[in-house]
């Protein structure tokens, strides 16, 4: 029993914080804010009316939610694995002696995780921004980093600037966590550099990769600053260019239909499919890794 | 386990490489070594030159910004842009600094001891619906925070804890990671002889857990003091939904609304980009060993 002491106090915030959320959601989904009607045209004050399953009815019809899902999907299939990709091979560079301080380029391609992605996207915009940019006059004529066409693309190099060292961390820890007589031992088989990386280091990093992974198609999913920055600058870009910002601007009203039953059943929507394409991935690993 | 033996190979190889001659792993060829060091230097530019431009920029007005070399200095205005920006944000500006230390700090702090506790509990101690208890927080390590915070939104609205500091505070404090790794270290460095000898003693499960088993999980302590502390400065839509007050902003939500609501001087909005991160640059550098490990212990048990 001593044990559930010391679990309470952590148990009871995350009841709070976690699952009373959940139930709240699925409560609230099944409500709709209506009107009482006693108004001229219907209208009155707005009260809340089970309205059952119409809220996922309407999100699951709505085509703005899946062309949000489509942009937000599109974006992960491209920017997650460039910056997985480019995290593994840095790690492994700063991890085979060729440099002798490795420190220094662990610090810095680590220090864009300390800045907050909010004030990172503040900061890439102005950097996309032809007036102020200092790199864009010397892009051909004609390139707009922020147009329908490239604006995935440039909100992708913004989430891989910040989190590419935050990966390339847990792949060099993995990496650093193998004993060092394996290498020897391939070493004294005859594998050279490049066979020990590829045969020897990124399988044992393959763990390391599968949690980077999931964490990232989880944050993808939720993907909001970046295309609130870049929309505060571009308002073609709507108000519900990603599922999150949808969510968002549906539950102040900003949107139609409003309120919080449709926010709630985008919420619940979202969650769903980041679950699936999370354990989608997780099972596809695990019976290549079975192959292999 | 993991900890350890993580910082103990990177002894061994910071040795290594110290001497220059690596007997562990392979030597590379001096080709392989060019590309290796170029590539290097490419996303060392990468990452570090939008820092060095909001430095730049922090110290220009708009005139310069538009018609200077952008990675190098103009006519110095950091005074003028300090200025503007105490005058657009009202003279709030330190103020939200402050709420981001506070709240950071507060909800690093109720964290890390819940946290703490729960993961020595987990590791140390039988109880029923132990196993479900771990199960659920685990499946808390995957769950897009994001999508609870609307749900969070409408709980604290019914609570009336919403536009108060509480709001912030008890969500950020929530960190089913800081479990997971307070659990392992608890699990590798608390001996349970050493818990039965006091017992034996004769201490109580609070003085054990306060004066022997706190001071052993120094480390796993600070690490998730510094996750919870980046996560809560970092934090954009929980703030931005639950707080309006001018008063109560932290400083990345008064930012943003400095930057949305004019068209300023946009030096000034990039000094208090500058100003805004220095202090959780300074606490990150000064720390980053700590991230290390706790990155370690999630790459080699995940």
């Amino acid at each position: 029993m001593t044990g559930w002491v010391f679990m309470l106090p952590f148990a009871v915030l995350f009841i709070l914080v976690f699952l009373i959320p959940i139930i709240v959601s699925v409560r609230s989904s099944l409500f709709a804010q209506q009107p009482a009607g006693e108004g001229l045209y219907g209208g009155g004050e707005l009260v809340d009316t089970f309205v059952g399953f119409d809220n996922f009815a309407l999100a699951i019809g709505s085509s703005s939610f899946w062309r949000g899902m489509g942009r937000v999907v599109l974006y992960a299939a491209v920017q997650i694995p460039t910056m997985i990709i480019a995290a593994l091979v840095l790690a492994l560079l700063l991890d085979s002696f060729i440099v002798r301080r490795p420190a220094f380029f662990r610090l810095a391609s680590f220090l864009p995780f300390a800045i907050p992605g909010i004030i990172a996207a503040m900061i890439w915009l102005y950097l996309y921004t032809p007036e102020v940019s200092p790199f864009m006059q010397y892009l051909p004529d004609g390139v707009d980093l922020m147009a329908p066409g490239t604006v995935l693309l440039s909100m992708g190099n913004m989430t891989t600037w910040t989190y590419t060292g935050y990966n390339m961390l847990i792949f060099l820890a993995a990496l650093q966590a193998v004993p060092g007589e394996l290498y020897e031992a391939a070493r004294l088989d005859g594998a050279n550099g490049w066979q020990i990386a590829t045969k020897v280091k990124i399988p044992l990093v393959r763990g390391a990769a599968l949690l980077a992974v999931l964490l990232s198609i989880i944050g993808t999913i939720q993907l909001f600053n970046e295309p609130v920055i870049m929309e505060s600058a571009n308002p073609w870009m709507g108000k519900d260019f990603t599922p999150m910002m949808l969510t968002y601007n549906s539950l102040l009203g900003a949107i139609s239909p409003s309120g919080s039953g449709i926010a709630s059943a985008y919420s619940l929507l979202m969650a769903f499919i980041a679950g699936i394409l999370a354990i989608g991935y997780a099972l596809l690993q695990r019976r290549k890794g079975d192959a292999a | 386990m993991s900890a350890t033996t993580t910082d103990r190979s990177a002894a061994r190889r910071a040795r290594a490489s110290a001497s220059g001659a690596p007997s562990t792993a392979v030597a590379p060829k001096p080709m392989a070594r060019a590309l290796g060091i170029t590539a290097l230097i490419v996303a060392t530019v990468y990452f570090l030159a939008p820092v060095f431009w909001v430095f730049v920029a922090s110290t220009k007005n708009n005139r310069d910004l538009t018609s200077t070399f952008g990675f190098w200095f103009g006519e110095w205005n950091l005074g003028t842009n300090y200025e503007s920006l105490m005058a657009w944000t009202q003279g709030m500006f330190w103020h939200w600094v402050g709420n981001s230390v506070f709240y950071s700090l507060t909800a690093g702090v109720i964290g890390t001891l819940f946290a703490v506790m729960a993961g020595y509990a987990i590791a140390k101690f039988a109880f029923p619906g132990k196993k479900i208890a771990v199960g659920v927080i685990m499946a808390g390590l995957l769950m897009p925070v994001a999508l609870l915070t609307v749900p969070l939104y409408l709980e604290f609205h019914t609570l009336g804890l919403v536009d108060t500091a509480w709001a912030i505070i008890i969500p950020s404090a929530v960190s089913p990671f800081g479990v997971f790794l307070g659990m392992v270290y608890a699990q590798n460095s608390v001996p349970t002889e050493l818990l039965e000898a006091a017992r034996i003693d004769g201490a109580g499960e609070s003085r054990i857990f306060f004066t022997i088993v706190l001071r052993l999980l120094g480390p796993a302590m600070v690490t998730i003091f510094l996750f919870i502390f980046v996560a809560t400065w970092n934090n954009f839509l929980l703030p931005l939904l639950m707080v309006s007050s001018q008063d109560l902003k932290p400083v990345t939500l008064g930012l943003f609304g400095m930057m949305s609501y004019f068209a300023p001087n946009k030096g000034a909005v990039m000094l208090g980009a500058l100003l805004g991160v220095i202090p959780l640059i300074a606490l990150f550098f000064s720390l980053q060993r700590y991230w290390r490990s706790g990155l370690a212990a999630g790459a080699v048990k995940g």
